[in-house]
């Protein structure tokens, strides 16, 4: 059985004098353990699509089932990150990174043990007790992903968490966060809008067409691509035959709009 | 190269150090030079001492009322009423903002009454407040509270409304309820705006207390003014001024302390 499934979802946004049909009839199954990518161009409706499996925001039509059952509200087993790193800038990072757990009512020595641990595997154990302003565009948006493992949700939502990186540091964290997730065997799913990044972190990438958006293609990536980690995917000589495939319906897509 | 820089450093935090103190230096200078002006201009009768007092007048005035113990009761009334008006005027504000935040059902339906209750001069309500909780503590208390509630109110909701919707976002994807939500991210988010309404409410309240002590006319600072202005006693009037002007600004002192202990990580 599917472990995240989407069947038919459609979400429009009311408002006094418009209505706003962000994405159209929507339907995939997501396996444990896999990684998805979805892009897109911009406004296409990919935040919308991720805020609803969060279940922050609820469809207007079609279900979304996690585990087999609908989702109605933010679970526990989700974790979300948002298109910007959004730490508290109030609290330190150890307070930042444990804020999960807190509301969750589950703070305890061990737990926040290992979510300091897991601030130690992302390289920032120095820096914990340092306020959000200290820190780097980098360390923040590491510290933004402890801060949503702490709780150890199964299926973590990533929406372009790479974006405002320079390109070297981007490429690190594709590394580190690829590793990180296939090491605690996560299910993700990741918007971006760079074709490169969706080809080298997953195992099948979602294309939407413009808004509404609605499901244009889905590529299902090599095994040899999949296995390597995204700086070595990158270099492989089936990268650049993948990137031209989707680049050309990209390129399509843009002459229809 | 290292000790070149350490030099400039130093330089430059010398620099600091004596533009401060040119500051101060200034500061001080233009107070004094304001007391001895008006003891001069006093003695000399350029200004007429019988209205305008002198700082040696009001000097022995403060000594012999600190002997008797007068000034320091009426000082300590005042004080209390004004830090109980203060507290209660930020507190019941910030309270009735959280209603307002939870309800926005509430806050649609308040939101002209609260237009209306700002744009009034809260002080015309003092002789109501009199009639309704009687002439004492209670309507003076209640009248540095009142004048400052309502600002407080609208001030704050706005901040908490204003809270990055991302923030809350952030909290809710924990499955955080309303309650958390507010206790963890919007309230702590306002701080700043919190703050800074303290700041305009030390100022408020005095103007309350004093305004109610000067209708309900027993003790305190307020009623000092008014009884040394009847019986021409400016004297009087000159030594309240200064301690009211002493206290307000160490009130505000306390303030800034508090700022800076609960903001100062605060923007981004
Ligand atoms: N809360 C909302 N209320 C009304 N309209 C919304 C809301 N959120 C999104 N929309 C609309 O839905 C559409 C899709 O927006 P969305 O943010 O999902 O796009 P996106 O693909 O994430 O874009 P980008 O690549 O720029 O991040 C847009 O037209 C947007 O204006
Ligand atoms: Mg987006």
């Amino acid at each position: 059985m599917a472990f995240l499934e989407l069947k038919n979802v459609e979400k429009t946004f009311f408002s006094k004098d418009s209505l706003n049909e962000a994405i159209r009839n929507i339907s995939f199954s997501v396996m444990e353990g896999e990684f998805i990518s979805i892009i897109g161009p911009s406004g296409c409706g990919k935040t919308t699509l991720l805020s609803l499996i969060s279940g922050l925001v609820l469809p207007t039509t079609g279900k979304i089932l996690l585990d087999g059952k609908e989702i109605q509200r933010p679970s526990p087993e989700t974790g979300y990150m948002l298109q910007q790193d959004y730490l508290f800038p109030w609290l330190t990072i150890e307070e930042n990174i444990t804020i999960g757990l807190k509301t969750m009512g589950n703070l305890t020595e061990t737990t926040r043990k290992r979510a300091l641990l897991l601030l130690k595997q992302l390289g920032l154990a120095d820096h914990a007790a340092k306020y959000p302003n200290q820190l780097s565009g980098g360390m923040r948006q590491r510290a933004a992903l402890v801060r949503m493992l702490s709780t150890g949700p199964k299926l973590l939502l990533l929406d372009e968490p790479f974006s405002a990186l320079d390109y070297q540091t981007k490429l690190k964290l594709e590394d580190l966060v690829f590793s990180t997730i296939k090491e605690h065997k996560k299910t993700a799913i990741l918007v971006t809008h760079d074709i490169g990044e969706a080809l080298v972190m997953s195992d099948r990438v979602i294309l939407l067409s413009h808004s509404p958006g609605s499901i244009q293609r889905i590529f299902s990536i090599p095994e040899e691509l999949k296995a390597l980690i995204p700086f070595a995917a990158r270099n492989h000589s089936a990268y650049n035959k993948w990137f031209q495939e989707v680049w050309k319906e990209l390129e399509s897509l843009e002459r229809k709009a | 190269m290292k000790e070149k820089h350490k030099q400039l450093h130093q330089q430059y935090v010398n620099n600091l150090t004596k533009q401060k103190r040119y500051v101060r230096l200034t500061q001080c200078s233009m107070l004094l030079f304001f007391f001895v002006f008006w003891e001069v201009a006093a003695a000399l009768k350029w200004i007429d001492p019988l209205l305008f007092s002198s700082p040696s007048r009001v000097w022995e005035l403060l000594l012999t009322r600190i002997q008797d113990g007068s000034i320091v009761t009426h000082t300590s009334v005042t004080l209390s009423e004004t830090v109980a008006g203060f507290l209660l005027g930020t507190a019941l504000g910030t309270v009735m903002a959280g209603f307002l935040w939870w309800s926005p059902f509430l806050s649609k339906v308040l939101d002209p009454y609260l237009v209306v209750l700002n744009s009034m001069p809260k002080v015309a309500l003092g002789p109501m407040l009199i009639v309704g909780l009687g002439p004492g503590f209670t309507s003076i208390i209640a009248m540095g509270a009142l004048i400052s509630i309502v600002i407080t109110t609208l001030v704050v909701y706005n901040a908490f409304k204003e809270v990055d919707e991302n923030y809350l976002k952030v909290i809710r994807s924990f499955g955080a309820t309303k309650r958390q939500a507010f206790f963890s991210v919007v309230f702590p988010a306002s701080y700043p705006s919190i703050i800074s309404t303290l700041k305009v409410n030390v100022g408020l309240s005095w103007v309350g207390v004093i305004v109610g002590e000067f209708l309900v006319s027993k003790q305190g600072l307020g009623y000092l003014i008014v009884y040394g202005f009847q019986v021409f006693n400016f004297t009087l009037v000159m030594l309240a001024l200064l301690v009211i002007a002493v206290l307000a600004t160490i009130m505000y002192q306390f303030v800034e302390l508090l700022e800076k202990k609960l903001i100062r990580r605060h923007h981004t």
